[in-house]
């Protein structure tokens, strides 16, 4: 096999593992007080904001890195020797799709997330975040209409600082967890997003983030507010080059519902996995929680996680307003070497709250995956509801799943109620399949989104599409 | 169309057809008869390419090319359908999705044109009319919850959908009330024509009351032992297999 085939083929089995070649503008290695006052000085923030990245920067010096988690093996990124800053050089900030960068558009363009207005699909703005910053959003001015603010966070702290100094930590304090801590003290961009009173924001939101330069990290933080009695539907995706060393993604999503509001989040996490064996990949640790802080308030988180060589995440619901509902939608793939822990914690504080946990885990190659989910209730929330369903199906035998469900039920009016299983791709499923005319990576693939059809019906329309292709992709190899 | 010389098979070691010989033309519906455990699922499941039975010996060609070359879905593009004896159910898969995916994956391997949902729709109604099945069934999951009788009805559907050169169908009798059966068979006699042959495996002559085969072959310990037309179907009946098994007269069909 020649060198081009075999590129070939990688790129077949990852197909967004290119680099763009565009000057950016790089700190250089290593964190200290100083590069995080000169993160804070390049984005022209305010003084509360200094203070607070430094107070977390204190927090997280003085906390221990989670590497001894039982189910995940990797070796810690070796925070000295990477960049927390880089961005494609511009002169000023883009006002305007015609500032950006046409080599950006193309990366974009190529990812398959056209940012031109006219050609996107109607009924999506897009925020697109290029390593450390966010290059261009969509839509802005139809958003502006209904009210409704979606811009880069770094744009937010500017235009509307009491809104983000209001929420901004109130969901996922600054010293939450060690990557939290570490995001809070140098994140770079990410979306903020607010809906106002009474509003139903007229079209999805999303962001599409993208690591490109080698030996940076990757921290941005994502704040969405929704008022009383609005509802806002987001999406998340996310993709990186293919590069030999690991690279580190430790993301914050904090979410706020007020009384009657509805946030449904979805992620297509795609972010380069390493290669067949286990060399490279995204460490993606990653905190994401919401507050139903209101009356009948209402989040959904629906992700499906098909890249990094290290997941990390648990997406999780503070049930505090009484009659709120949370959910979890999940689909885990890992083959070759990767691994994920991934699961959801859903804390019952409010009366009559109900949560929904359905987790759906596909092992192939040597994959590890973990289902880790905690429902907790405590004593006041009564009448208070919970159902978890952890499916994990095995291809293969040198797999693995686990499954951690740790419930903690403080009072006796409530019910929480648990069902797994375990299962493998039957061979006379396949052969049923592979009878009708699908060869055999199709007939996989198929009997895997039948496994994944639940949670996939959550996801809108447009992600479902993509979500399937990329389980299609991910599976490649991993039978025959 | 389908010319089978020779054909030994092992399972687990164990030979099962013992030198089984069968020619089919074009259009033709031949039955096979035999006893439990004489080699009938084992012939319908190698002629699909299960990976588990072991070819020790023979040939068979379908349609002109070298049949156990090919992997099931080549087969399936070919034209070969099988409608298994215990169809399996694939939870999450809408009938509909599974079978727009086998007929885009055919149509592919045909060098023809894919068809979008609302093509296919389209195809799924006018061939399920045809074949007088109702199409309710590809809502659901394939064959989740159905009743065995549900299940070979879904089969019948499939077969019409997918339109196949040579249908093998292994005891889509079994397990059916007569209103199931009939279904089931008026399906196959709708579909019969000159470009379609069938191979129908049954255990029971009841069958052949409603679907009229042009020769019938008695299967008895991986071997063909007699051929004849329609009629020996109730000289079986009549008799019983252990008499065939007396009056062996080796044919090949
Ligand atoms: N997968 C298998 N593993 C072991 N034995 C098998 C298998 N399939 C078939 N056999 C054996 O092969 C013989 C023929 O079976 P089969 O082809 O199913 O017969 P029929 O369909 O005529 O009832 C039987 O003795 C059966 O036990
Ligand atoms: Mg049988």
């Amino acid at each position: 096999m020649t060198t081009t085939e075999i590129e070939q083929l990688a790129k077949k089995e990852y197909k967004y593992g290119f680099v763009t070649e565009i000057e950016s503008e790089t700190f250089p290695p290593g964190l200290n007080e100083d590069v995080i006052r000169a993160i804070s000085a390049k984005k022209d923030e305010p003084q509360w904001l200094l203070d607070w990245r430094l107070k977390a920067f204190a927090t997280w010096q003085k906390m221990e890195e989670p590497d001894h988690w039982p189910q995940l093996k990797y070796t810690p990124t070796p925070y000295n020797e990477i960049s927390y800053y880089s961005s494609p050089k511009k002169k000023d900030g883009p006002k305007s799709l015609e500032e950006v960068d046409p080599k950006l558009l193309e990366t974009y363009e190529k990812l398959g997330i056209p940012l031109n207005e006219r050609a996107r699909l109607a009924g999506v703005a897009v925020d697109a975040v290029f390593d450390s910053v966010s290059v261009v959003t969509t839509f802005k001015d139809t958003l502006k209409k209904a009210g409704v603010i979606f811009c880069p966070i770094s744009e937010a702290v500017r235009d509307y600082p009491e809104l983000v100094q209001k929420y901004l930590g109130s969901v996922v304090p600054h010293s939450d967890n060690f990557f939290a801590a570490l995001n809070s003290a140098v994140f770079t961009d990410g979306s903020f997003v607010y809906i106002p009173k009474g509003v139903r924001c007229p079209m999805e939101l999303s962001t599409y983030f993208r690591i490109n330069e080698a030996s940076t990290g990757q921290f941005e933080r994502t704040l969405i507010v929704a008022e009383e009695a609005s509802y806002v539907s987001y999406l998340e995706g996310c993709t990186a080059p293919m590069r030999d060393e690991n690279q580190l993604h430790a993301a914050v999503v904090e979410l706020v519902a007020h009384d009657d509001a509805k946030i449904k989040y979805s992620t297509v996490q795609n972010w380069y996995p390493g290669d067949e064996d286990g060399k490279g990949g995204i460490y993606n640790f990653v905190t994401k929680r919401g507050k139903c802080a209101g009356r009948n308030s209402h989040i959904s988180w629906t992700q499906v996680e098909t890249g990094s060589a290290v997941t990390w995440k648990y997406p999780s619901c503070i049930l505090q307003g009484d009659n709120s509902v949370g959910e979890f939608y999940s689909v885990a793939l890992t083959n070759n070497y990767q691994q994920a822990d991934t699961g959801t914690k859903m804390v019952h504080i409010g009366k009559n709250t109900k949560s929904t946990i359905i987790s759906k885990g596909i092992s192939a190659g040597k994959g590890q995956n973990t289902y880790r989910g905690l429902v907790k209730i405590m004593k006041g929330a009564e009448n208070s509801r919970n159902y978890t369903q952890c499916d994990s199906l095995l291809i293969g035998d040198r797999c693995g799943a686990h499954t951690f469900p740790y419930i903690d039920v403080r009072n006796t009016s409530s019910t929480v109620e648990h069902e797994a299983s375990t299962s493998k791709i039957a061979e006379d499923q396949l052969f049923y399949v592979q009878q009708r005319g699908l060869d055999l990576e199709n007939a996989v693939s198929l009997i895997v989104n039948g496994f994944c059809k639940e949670v996939f019906r959550e996801l809108p329309m447009e992600f479902a599409v993509e979500a399937t292709k990329l389980l299609a992709v991910s599976l490649e190899g991993s039978v025959g | 169309m389908l010319e089978i010389k020779d054909l030994h098979v092992n399972v687990n070691g164990k030979p099962i057809l013992k030198g089984l010989n069968l020619t089919m033309g074009e259009g033709e519906v031949h039955c096979i008869m035999g006893p439990n455990g004489s080699g009938k699922s084992t012939l319908s499941q190698v002629l699909a390419g299960r990976d588990a039975y072991e070819i020790t010996g023979g040939s068979v060609t379908f349609r002109g090319k070298d049949l156990l070359e090919q992997e099931p879905h080549e087969r399936a593009g070919e034209g070969l359908f099988l409608a298994f004896q215990y169809p399996v159910e694939i939870p999450g898969v809408s009938g509909n999705q599974f079978l727009r995916a086998a007929l885009n994956a055919v149509r592919q391997y045909r060098g023809e044109d894919e068809l979008d949902a609302a093509q296919m729709m389209k195809v799924f109604r006018e061939r399920a009319k045809q074949a007088k099945i109702d199409l309710a069934s590809l809502k659901r999951s394939v064959n989740e919850g159905f009743s065995g009788g549900e299940k070979k009805r879904n089969e019948m559907l499939q077969m019409a959908i997918l339109e196949p050169r040579l249908a093998v169908l292994d005891e889509v009798d079994s397990g059916l009330d007569i209103d199931a059966l009939k279904i089931v068979s008026d399906a196959v006699n709708a579909m019969r024509s000159a470009q379609r042959s069938f191979l129908v495996i049954t255990h029971y002559q009841r069958l052949l009351n409603h679907i009229v085969p042009d020769h019938i072959h008695v299967l008895v310990d991986g071997q063909i032992v007699k051929s004849g037309g329609k009629e020996l179907a109730l000289e079986l009946e009549e008799k019983g297999y252990a008499w065939v098994e007396e009056h062996t007269n080796t044919v090949a069909g």
